[in-house]
């Protein structure tokens, strides 16, 4: 899956910074038929979790409402410099994942 | 709902010549005044978006686009960086298409242009219009030229295509009877529905339309207008769907190309 991960440059110890993901994805709604009158199945990417170093710093549930090529931006901290690693599933059980490292400055 | 409403705007503004409800005298071959990009058009929020590097979802297929670049293909495993190295040796290129095949005397767009190199020059299976893969190499060569004013050219052997493009731009088609001119000379600024009419130059192309939830190619949006009308669309790569690209990227010349563009 393509995705696009950006943190800004540098971030304060401690203070919140935006981490800003799109991911190309169909997000098919499960409510659109084909020509023929078939329910088009539902694949929407489901859960997009981040971690820091390991730990969990965020969790996001997503549903058909949610348009094709998500964009996600949320805020976290960082104690200090270190990986972070945001990865997502499907309900096809097709998963991304993207790596981008942090760092923090006093 | 929005046939009817488009029935009922263009009744009366379907002349060209000035008359009393407002619409725009044009001159047959004249360009609008002032030229203005279809991001103009847009509302402040979808500029923005467009504008956002990471916000811009076309650049999610310029990504791709990066990464097939180096890919090798076909039997000869050649990549497009194999002969055309990096590809900021393509700025500009998207300004100049349409153009006229000099081997084949055919006229391709940059989306021909790619499915050409594929198997004439890697060897490889042909891209389809309109497939991911080409959307996404078209939106990386477009966007290599972002910001540089569109510089086609419609002489020598362009000059036959682009009259011929000239003149379907200019004719009324389907069942409401309208022409390109109608709405994107006659009309633009004013509001179809919700939306305003732009000048339908195409610079913001390989796009990212909501509506399609996806990206997309001019040829794609011009089928879509053709639809729109309620005219026949062209099969894709049909000389009529060209040959207006070439007209519209003559009637943009000098406009900043904005691929990918981001608009409804």
């Amino acid at each position: 899956m393509v995705a696009r991960v950006r943190v800004p440059d540098t971030v304060k110890r401690g203070e919140p910074f935006d981490v800003r993901i799109a991911i190309q994805h169909v997000m098919e709604t499960g409510y659109r038929f084909d020509n023929a009158g078939r329910t088009i199945a539902k694949n929407v990417i489901h859960t997009l979790v981040a971690r820091y170093d390991g730990i969990e710093v965020y969790r996001a549930e997503l549903g058909s409402g949610i348009a094709a090529n998500p964009y996600l931006q949320f805020w976290i901290t960082a104690p200090a410099s270190g990986m972070l690693e945001l990865s997502w599933v499907d309900d096809a059980g097709v998963a991304g994942r993207e790596r981008v490292p942090v760092t923090v400055r006093d | 709902m929005l046939a009817a409403v488009m029935a009922a705007v263009l009744a009366s503004a379907g002349c060209t010549a000035g008359d009393a409800d407002g619409a725009r005298a044009i001159a047959p071959q004249a360009r609008p005044q002032p030229l203005q990009q279809g991001s103009a058009f847009m509302p402040p929020s979808l500029r923005a978006m467009q504008a956002d590097e990471l916000e811009n979802p076309g650049m999610l297929w310029v990504a791709r686009g990066s990464k097939l670049w180096q890919q090798a293909e076909g039997t000869d495993v050649r990549s497009c960086a194999s002969c055309h190295g990096a590809v900021q040796s393509m700025r500009g290129a998207a300004t100049r298409y349409p153009q006229v095949d000099r081997a084949s005397g055919r006229l391709l767009n940059l989306e021909a242009r790619i499915m050409q190199c594929r198997v004439e020059r890697q060897k490889a299976p042909p891209l389809a219009w309109e497939s991911e893969p080409l959307l996404a190499l078209g939106a990386y060569v477009a966007f290599q030229s972002q910001g540089l004013p569109m510089r086609p050219s419609v002489e020598g052997a362009a000059r036959p295509f682009f009259e011929r493009g000239r003149e379907r731009y200019h004719l009324r088609v389907g069942q409401m009877n309208l022409s390109c001119s109608q709405c994107h000379d006659a009309s633009w600024g004013r509001q179809l529905g919700p939306e305003t009419i732009s000048q339908g130059h195409g610079t913001g192309y390989p796009v990212y339309r909501l509506e399609w939830q996806g990206a997309g190619s001019l040829q794609r949006r011009l089928r879509s207008c053709l639809s729109g009308v309620r005219a026949e669309m062209f099969p894709y790569g049909a000389e009529e769907h060209l040959e207006l690209e070439l007209y519209l990227a003559w009637r943009a010349e000098g406009l900043a190309l904005e691929a990918p563009g981001v608009r409804r």
